[in-house]
């Protein structure tokens, strides 16, 4: 993929690899700190239709959110891709790759190979990334963080093939501290909407990911009972923005 | 006689390399101190205290914030050497980041670090390291050791580490078992190094 965005010093485009682009970020796979060190690196390039000082303070604010709520993470020993940088003048933060796939992509090719036949002795190996999804997603509810857009794209799979393999949630652009009922089940109801909207065969696997959030951390009981509240209404509850 | 010390190239770093020289059984930390606090130019190192280093990584990342601070012109002490120093710090104390990272009196293991400015130079131009190695193979009287994370695992004072950098003790955490299974110590360390690394980034903000 070529590019014609500049990346800010010290990176050169030739060292960078455009991964992923976002409304606001580049996410370009580079290396970083020694040669063999794979590293996603998002870039969040200045928006010339903004006024400049509000611009660097809007990167600076979004940059140090994400990188402080990964470190908080990494503290309460909640799996999460490492800072191995950042520098929120020049916009941008280098973090751990995770090698393996998402599990949007991990489900399609399961779904191509078996079909939609979850309750098959193969569809045990679903059910179980599912569980492990709905752990994740536990834990990092249970150590005060909402992600704030969880989606199949945004929890990788550490595995070339098949289902088995460790579970990373991943992009915490969005992400916040939060220990709100409201806000927990707005995460799980987004993520269940991008399960119906992507993968309409395997909606009942979004079950499985409930059911093992539910023992995940204390409130989750209760999380899991708002959401059916959330379901009727939508997303917002405010009614503003 | 042998290089006591590894050049490396960071990833990114066009203009500089660093030069790493890592002693154990080092008997004149004293004195190494002492040229530090005179600002004896010809002992333009960072020296570190090499039980408070968790790992090669750990180092680097240091080095990476200091060069690339140095190079925005946002160094917060003297030169890029003292920034490394700092670098290593959780908080922004610098005279505490000497104290807790720098050599000390007591010091019997040492890393020193030099970073060498590459513009200008030709490639393949090893005049200047050959003089740190030569000045360090003098200056420092203690053994040589590899630059390499065997070595530091076998001088880190990890516990210390833990206490510098306020990470939990293993297995405190209430959700160590993680969703993946158990961890073993490995996972252990690169965890501890993930929160290392991590505080060092967002350090200052």
């Amino acid at each position: 993929m070529s590019t014609i965005h500049i990346p800010p010093s010290p990176f050169n485009p030739s060292d960078l690899t455009l991964i992923t682009q976002g409304a606001e970020a580049l996410v370009y796979k580079t290396t970083f700190l020694t040669p063999s060190t794979p590293t996603a690196l998002k870039i969040r390039p200045p928006k010339t239709y903004r006024h400049a000082s509000l611009d660097a303070r809007l990167t600076r604010a979004r940059i140090l959110a994400e990188a402080r709520v990964l470190v908080r993470c990494a503290r309460e020993g909640v799996r999460v891709p490492a800072v191995l940088g950042a520098d929120w003048e020049k916009g941008w933060l280098a973090l751990e790759w995770i090698a393996g796939r998402t599990v949007r992509h991990a489900l399609d090719g399961w779904l191509k190979a078996h079909g939609d036949d979850v309750g098959s002795s193969e569809g045990l190996e679903v059910k179980g990334l599912m569980g492990r999804m709905g752990k994740a997603i536990a834990q990092l509810h249970g150590v005060g963080v909402v992600h704030g857009d969880l989606t199949t794209s945004n929890v990788m799979v550490e595995s070339e093939e098949g289902l088995e393999g460790d579970v990373v949630v991943i992009d915490f652009g969005l992400a916040v501290m939060s220990v709100q009922e409201e806000d927990r089940a707005v995460d799980l109801y987004v993520l269940e909407r991008a399960f119906v909207s992507t993968h309409p065969q395997a909606e009942g696997l979004f079950g499985e990911v409930l059911r093992v959030y539910a023992d995940g951390y204390k409130g989750a009981k209760g999380v899991v009972k708002k959401l059916d509240e959330v379901r009727q209404r939508g997303r917002k509850k405010s009614m503003l923005g | 006689m042998t290089n006591p010390g590894t050049v490396l190239r960071i990833p990114h770093l066009q203009d500089s390399l660093v030069y790493v020289a890592l002693f154990q059984s080092v008997k004149n930390s004293s004195f190494l101190r002492q040229q530090l606090i005179e600002g004896n130019t010809t002992y333009e190192y960072a020296f570190l205290d090499a039980s408070t280093i968790l790992s090669t990584t750990h180092v680097l990342a240091a080095c990476f914030r200091a060069i690339n601070d140095a190079t925005a012109n946002r160094l917060r002490t003297r030169n890029v050497h003292s920034e490394i120093v700092f670098a290593l710090s959780p908080n922004n104390n610098i005279a505490e980041s000497f104290r807790r990272f720098g050599v000390a009196d007591e010091t019997t293991s040492l890393l020193a670090i030099k970073v060498i400015p590459t513009t200008g130079t030709a490639a393949g131009d090893s005049s200047a390291t050959d003089a740190i190695a030569t000045h360090l193979r003098g200056a420092v009287e203690g053994e040589p050791a590899p630059f390499t994370d065997e070595a530091f695992a076998g001088l880190s004072d990890v516990t210390r580490i833990r206490k510098l950098y306020k990470a939990p003790a293993p297995g405190s955490s209430r959700k160590k078992t993680g969703v993946n299974g158990t961890s073993s110590s490995l996972q252990e360390l690169k965890s501890l190094e993930s929160i290392i690394i991590g505080s060092m980034a967002i350090k200052g903000s």
